[in-house]
């Protein structure tokens, strides 16, 4: 008996050298289509690596903490932003605002790309943790509509703070700094962070606030503090994950982070999912790959000799339809609630394997 | 205003009560009102060291309302709380409890997605010593905290006898071993002050035994005092030391089990019911 | 600022303010109710506009039918929505049902983006809505007029149902305690449909209107208003019908008088409804006639 719940710490080594492998059989992978792949393909990737952080991001606060959130599209503009207006270089800045010159001091900063991305992170922290203070004080319902306003805010500040954002027009002519390395660099580190986090004692007492927020409170758990850690969490990746593809799609203007981000985000979460960080990488994946397959619906295309028009806005109904039927039948996902582990794997080859030999 | 006369009164009065008899918990004159109903009136407590105290009465008494008033999960509208001689009446759930006082509920509160050993785990969290950049990094800190908490957990789970179900998810556990490791994760909190919200309801009269035996167990070992809301009369009659009856908020009775027993109010009232 | 055009504003911004209401008034019953957010709220506007285009436009009935059936086709949809997406939920982890309505909301939009197309429609002005008049020396639009008529029935009429009939007390007392109210013989899921009838009712009036004074029908129309029905409900005191057309009256005069004020910050007039939004919840949370709703 002893032995048996002392198990996950006698096989730490085991697991370790595991994850690490797998770790360094990525990076393989990587530097074989990088050299291989087509810029196409290479591009997917990379969507998949930062879909995958904004994934695992959101998934924090929404299903570990069990917070209604909407505030992705906000923080990934935000980090976007941040970390265009740093690395662009001065000279750039001018050629770009031309409605309206670049206030100073931004119009003589101009830095690397990872500390970009760190100011980015931590803008968006610190925005979090400044909304933090109204909404989860009180009831935590008002922070879904908090960050949806705040959504709004932001696409109505980006356009109009012309001084600073360049309004509707945008940011042009980013440097392609996002590379396979950076992003899925930081996917993995992202993963890591979180999958540590919900691991440790933080992790449980926000699944603990998730579960029952009174009984965790009368076991000493301060819930303000708990969901506040996890929003800021979330937002610092979201953060980043903005820069990352602000450097990847090289152009980033106000109409680019709308709500259609936060909702994508949202199906991913819940088909993977909620609170299951497996399920929602693996939702990330499908998705972010999948997704080109999807925009069949919208463009002409000839089925089995009928030729179907393509209605714009049929993706998302599909996509709405879908969210509305696995919340309602199958609420944990694909994963079913369950988490990725080497000793699950390892079972479950065991039992394959088993099988097989039965079967011959 | 009159109400705030009658509070600040009651306090310097209970203060001078406080500092001469010394119990490890005092309430005084708990009042809870909620827009328009009287829900708790005039309540009084008293807990000494190692004692075990029975709140008993009808159904909706108020006796759940006097714990969730007492716990700070609502507010009381007058009256007084004191644990060790601080006045914690209008402390958050939270302070409360790391203060040392530890609470199950009626209808069973537990962590359903979380494993057995996960809902105790998560008791200690309050006291954690790592942040959460160590949790990340994984730090010499995080893994003895980590030992530390698992090892405390698999030991209250032990002490409970619910070792067995230790990996399994809270909402799959059998009844009984529900309401037993809601006690088992108070314990976690390492508490001076145990409340006890029907903990043998539902259960036959071997388990109720089996349960009583713990709970003295439990408080010898763990140097505990009890406060605990019941309605298995045999139960509370055995195993408590003080008893007050409440009827519809109001406090009709309190002393000693023999005494209850035969009090004519007492009868009346659960006859009544 | 002379006192005409004063005036002026402010008869745009109580035009703006009853429409406000309108919509929050079914917000604040839904999560006074369920405590449930109602995403889907907002598209309820812009579904009954549509409703009213097509009953007039296309199927040419009088305004008045399509008006009526508009209305009325709105209220069903209200109460198929809780059947379909909330009720079955009524028991699961009070997140889910919130996703279930952004995902309503979302369907609602691009469904109308695709069975109509994105492309706003002109919505139909009936001459009896139609032209100005004068009072005192300042001109007033006839369908702000109208506007006020009618919020203020729809006001009343919601009000004595909520304070004086066995419905509206039931609501309330759902409001409350939902659990206890079920024991005492109440049909809750009976309540809470008639509670979402209403809302709807009120939101298709609203929308109607809405479309006669900013005559744009599209499918994402519905978006803002909604959002900011919202605040005015948190504003107002969430739960609160009084409060909910108290606080959209407050919210519809500060947006436009803050844009006449401050011509300059006209760019940003959305966001007025998120500031006002942070200060409630930094100063007075319950909103200025709230209660404290249990759990």
């Amino acid at each position: 008996m002893e032995s048996e719940a002392r198990s996950p710490l006698q096989h730490k080594t085991r697991d370790r050298v595991l994850t690490l492998l797998s770790v360094g059989a990525l990076f393989a992978f990587l530097w074989y289509a990088d050299h291989h792949f087509s810029p196409y393909s290479i591009r997917i990737l990379n969507n998949i690596a930062i879909f995958i952080i904004l994934a695992v991001s959101y998934n924090l606060i929404n299903g570990v903490t069990g917070q209604f959130s909407l505030e992705p599209n906000a923080f990934v503009a935000v980090g976007a932003y941040t970390s265009a207006l740093l690395t662009l270089s001065p000279e750039e800045k001018i050629r770009s605002f031309i409605i309206e010159p670049i206030v100073w001091p931004l119009s003589e900063i101009s830095v690397s790309f990872p500390v970009s991305l760190l100011c980015a992170g931590l803008l968006t922290a610190l925005m979090a943790l400044l909304m933090s203070i109204p909404v989860f004080r009180v009831r935590g319902d008002y922070l879904a509509i908090v960050t949806l306003g705040f959504g709004e805010v932001i696409q109505v500040v980006a356009n109009n703070l012309v001084s600073i954002t360049n309004g509707p027009l945008g940011l042009k002519g980013l440097h392609p700094h996002t590379t396979l390395w950076w992003s899925w660099g930081f996917c993995v580190l992202t993963v890591f962070s979180v999958v540590r986090l919900v691991r440790s004692s933080y992790g449980r007492a926000m699944q603990a606030v998730r579960e029952d927020e009174t009984a965790a409170q009368a076991m000493g758990i301060n819930a303000f503090r708990t969901k506040t850690l996890a929003f800021t969490f979330s937002a610092f990746f979201e953060g980043v994950a903005g820069g990352l593809l602000a450097h990847l799609i090289t152009t980033i203007s106000p109409s680019l982070f709308t709500f259609f981000l936060t909702f994508h985000l949202l199906i991913i979460i819940v088909v993977g999912g909620l609170g299951s960080t497996t399920g929602v990488v693996v939702a990330a994946a499908l998705f972010t790959w999948g997704g080109e397959f999807l925009r069949i619906v919208e463009e002409p295309t000839t089925i089995f000799g009928y030729y179907y028009e393509g209605i714009p806005g049929m993706r998302m109904v599909i996509l709405s339809l879908l969210l509305i039927v696995v919340m309602l039948f199958a609420r944990r996902g694909l994963m079913g609630g369950k988490e990725f582990s080497w000793q699950a794997l390892i079972d479950w080859t065991g039992r394959l394997i088993a099988l097989a030999k039965r079967c011959v | 205003m009159a109400g705030a006369d009658r509070l600040d009164r009651e306090a310097h009065r209970t203060r001078e009560e406080v500092c001469m008899s010394d119990p490890l918990f005092l309430v005084r004159g708990l009042t809870v009102e909620f827009g328009g109903l009287t829900a708790l009136s005039g309540l009084d407590m008293e807990v000494n060291p190692g004692e075990i105290v029975g709140l008993i009465g009808p159904n909706g008494a108020g006796k759940t309302t006097a714990f969730n008033a007492i716990t700070g999960i609502v507010r009381p509208s007058a009256g007084r709380v004191y644990f060790r001689g601080t006045d914690i009446t209008h402390w958050s759930p939270p302070r409360i409890a790391s203060a040392g006082i530890a609470r199950t509920f009626q209808s069973i509160r537990l962590y359903d997605d979380l494993t057995v050993a996960e809902n105790v785990m998560v008791a200690s969290h309050s006291a954690i010593s790592y942040t959460f950049l160590e949790a990340i990094v994984g730090l010499g800190r995080f893994s003895r905290e980590e030992r530390r908490i698992q090892e405390k957990a698999e030991r209250l789970l032990d002490l409970m006898g619910l070792t067995e179900f230790a990996r399994e998810r809270a909402s799959s556990l059998p009844y009984g071993s529900q309401r037993k490791l809601e006690v088992a994760r108070a314990l976690a909190l390492e508490p001076s002050l145990l409340l006890l919200d029907e903990p043998v309801a539902g259960m036959n009269p071997a388990e109720t035994m089996e349960f009583s035996n713990l709970l003295r167990k439990i408080r010898e070992d763990l140097d505990l005092s009890i406060a605990l809301i019941e309605h298995d009369m045999g139960f509370v009659m055995k195993i408590c030391h003080t008893i007050t009856v409440i009827d519809h908020g109001i406090p009709i009775a309190r002393g000693a089990p023999g005494e209850i027993k035969t009090n004519e109010q007492v009868i009346a009232a659960y006859l009544g019911e | 600022m002379d006192i005409s055009f004063a005036t002026q504003q402010l008869v745009f911004g109580f035009t703006l303010g009853c429409f406000y209401g309108l919509i929050a008034i079914g917000y604040t019953m839904v999560y006074g109710v369920l405590r449930l957010i109602n995403f889907a709220h907002g598209d309820l506007l812009m579904v009954s506009a549509y409703f009213a285009f097509f009953g007039i436009i296309i199927f040419e009935l009088p305004w008045q039918i399509s008006f009526l059936l508009a209305v009325a086709l709105t209220g069903v949809l209200g109460i198929l929505i809780d059947r379909g997406a909330y009720r079955p939920l009524r028991h699961s982890p009070r997140i889910s049902a919130l996703i279930t309505a952004i995902g309503i909301s979302f369907l609602l939009e691009n469904l109308a983006l695709v069975i109509v197309g994105g492309r706003p429609k002109s919505f139909p002005l009936p001459s009896l809505f139609g032209g100005v008049i004068k009072i005192a020396g300042v001109t007033i639009p006839v369908l702000s007029v109208w506007v006020f008529f009618i919020t203020a029935l729809l006001l009343a009429a919601v009000m004595y149902i909520v304070r004086r009939t066995r419905v509206g007390m039931a609501m309330r007392a759902l409001s409350l305690d939902m659990e206890t109210v079920g024991l005492m013989g109440v049909d809750a899921n009976r309540v809470i449909s008639f509670t979402f009838v209403l809302g709807s009712v009120l939101a298709a009036a609203g929308g109607m209107m809405w479309s006669m004074k900013y005559p744009a029908v599209e499918p994402f129309m519905g978006v803002l208003p909604g959002l900011k029905a919202f605040v005015a409900a948190v504003l107002g005191g969430i739960g609160n019908v009084a409060g909910a057309a108290l606080g959209g009256f407050i919210l519809g005069v500060a947006e436009i008088l803050i844009v006449a004020v401050k011509p300059e910050w006209s760019g940003y007039r959305d966001a007025i409804a998120f500031c006002i939004l942070i200060v409630i919840l930094l100063t007075r949370p319950r909103g200025i006639m709230g209660e404290e709703l249990p759990d």
